[in-house]
C-alpha cells in the first residue's frame, strides 16, 4: 500500500508516526513536504492509496485535503472534519446540532454588539479567534472595562479573522481540564491537563497525568468526534457540576506527552486506521 | 557533522535524523531544520494557524 505523508517540519509526533508506518510490511511511505509542493487541480498527481495530514498550518491542510480527497484518494482526516474542527464557530455548531453538551456561546460581528452579548452572558467570559490553537490569542475577560478594551484593540489591531467575535461562557475548571483522543469509534486515552494558568494547553506548559477512561468520558468524546466528522481527534472536554462539557476538537492531534503517561501507544493506533482506510 | 546557521557551532546529527526534522542547537539554543544529511537551515517561524 503507498501511504501520502502530508507534513511541513517534522515534529516529535510526526516523527513516531515516521518510524511506526516504516515498521509495518508492506507500505510504502511517501513524504509529501507541503512546503516543496504545488497541485495541478485539473489532474491526479498522485499514485497514493491513503494519505495522513501531519501539517502545521491548519490553511495548508485543508486545501491539500480537499484536493486529494476530490482525486478519490481518502485522507485521514477528511476535509470537512479538517474544515469544521479548524473553526471552533463550525465546531460549536457541530456540537450544539448534535446535542453535545458544549459551554454557552455567543457569536457577533461588531465591538458593540459583542461588548452587548459579553454583558449579557456575565463576567468573566471568554472570547477567542475562531480559527487559532494552542491557546493563542484567547482572552479571559473579567469585567466591562476589560471587554471595551480587548474589543478596541481587536478592531484597530486585529486582522480580517478577529473582526467574528467568538465569545464562550468561562467554566472554572480547578486547575485542570481533559484532552481525550478519539480513533474511529473508540476514544483510546485520556489525559489531565494541569496548570495554575486558565489556559491548560500542554504546549503552553500544563502537565500531563492519566486520566481514566469511564464509559461516560469515552462516549462523550466518541459523540463530540462524530459530530464533527469522525476520525483521528482529539478533543478537549471540560468537567463540570452538571458532567462533562465539550470545548473543541482538534484535527491534528498533539500527543507527545500523553503517550507515556497514558501508557497507550497512539502512533501505532493511529497508523492501524489509517491503513485500515487505506484498504477499503 | 553540520553547521549552526545562527552561531556557526559544530551540530552532530543523530543516524535517524529526518529531513524537516526540527532540532536545537547545544550551543546558542536556535531552533533547527534538518536539511539535509549534513545541512541545517533556521526552523521557520510560527505562524497564525499553525496548531492541532
Ligand atoms: N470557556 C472556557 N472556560 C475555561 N477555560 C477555557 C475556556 N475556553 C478555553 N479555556 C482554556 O484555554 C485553553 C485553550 O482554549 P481552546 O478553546 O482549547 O483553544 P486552543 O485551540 O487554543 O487550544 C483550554 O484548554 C482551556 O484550558
Ligand atoms: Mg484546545
Amino acid at each position: 500500500m503507498k501511504v501520502g505523508f502530508l507534513h511541513s517540519i517534522i515534529r516529535k509526533e510526526e516523527k513516531l508516526l515516521l518510524e511506526e508506518f516504516r515498521n509495518r510490511e508492506g507500505i510504502e511511505l511517501i513524504k509529501i513536504d507541503d512546503r516543496q509542493q504545488f497541485f495541478d487541480l485539473h489532474k491526479n498527481d498522485f499514485d497514493i492509496d491513503v494519505i495522513i495530514e501531519r501539517c502545521v498550518n491548519h490553511s495548508r491542510a485543508l486545501h491539500s485535503m480537499k484536493i486529494f480527497s476530490d482525486h478519490g484518494i481518502p485522507t485521514i482526516n477528511n476535509p470537512e472534519v479538517a474544515e469544521t474542527c479548524g473553526s471552533k464557530f463550525l465546531t460549536t455548531q457541530a456540537l450544539i446540532k448534535a446535542g453535545v453538551k458544549t459551554p454557552r456561546c455567543f457569536l457577533a460581528y461588531t465591538p458593540e454588539s459583542a461588548l452587548e452579548a459579553m454583558e449579557h452572558l456575565g463576567y468573566p467570559c471568554v472570547i477567542k479567534p475562531t480559527t487559532g490553537s494552542w491557546g493563542r490569542l484567547i482572552s479571559k475577560v473579567n469585567d466591562r472595562d476589560a471587554a471595551e478594551a480587548i474589543l478596541e484593540h481587536k478592531q484597530i489591531l486585529g486582522s480580517y479573522h478577529h473582526s467574528i467575535f467568538y465569545i464562550q461562557e468561562y467554566l472554572e475548571k480547578k486547575g485542570r481540564d481533559i484532552r481525550s483522543f478519539v480513533v474511529g469509534n473508540d476514544c483510546i486515552a485520556a489525559i489531565y491537563r494541569h496548570s495554575e494558568h486558565w489556559i491548560t494547553n500542554t504546549a503552553r506548559g500544563a502537565t500531563a497525568s492519566n486520566c481514566p477512561v469511564t464509559q461516560e468520558l469515552h462516549d462523550i468524546s466518541v459523540q463530540a468526534a462524530m459530530a464533527c466528522g469522525g476520525g483521528v481527534v482529539a478533543v478537549d472536554v471540560f468537567e463540570t457540576d452538571e458532567g462533562y462539557s465539550i470545548n473543541e476538537v482538534n484535527y491534528t492531534m498533539e500527543f507527545r506527552n500523553s503517550i507515556d503517561v497514558t501508557g497507550v501507544n497512539i502512533p501505532e493506533k493511529i497508523v492501524d486506521f489509517v491503513l485500515k482506510e487505506g484498504r477499503q | 557533522m553540520a553547521e549552526c546557521p545562527v552561531c556557526g557551532a559544530e551540530v552532530s546529527l543523530e543516524g535517524d535524523a529526518e529531513v524537516g526534522e526540527i532540532i536545537a542547537c547545544d550551543d546558542c539554543g536556535s531552533e533547527l531544520e534538518v536539511t539535509g544529511k549534513d545541512s541545517l537551515q533556521e526552523a521557520p517561524q510560527e505562524e497564525e494557524d499553525w496548531g492541532e
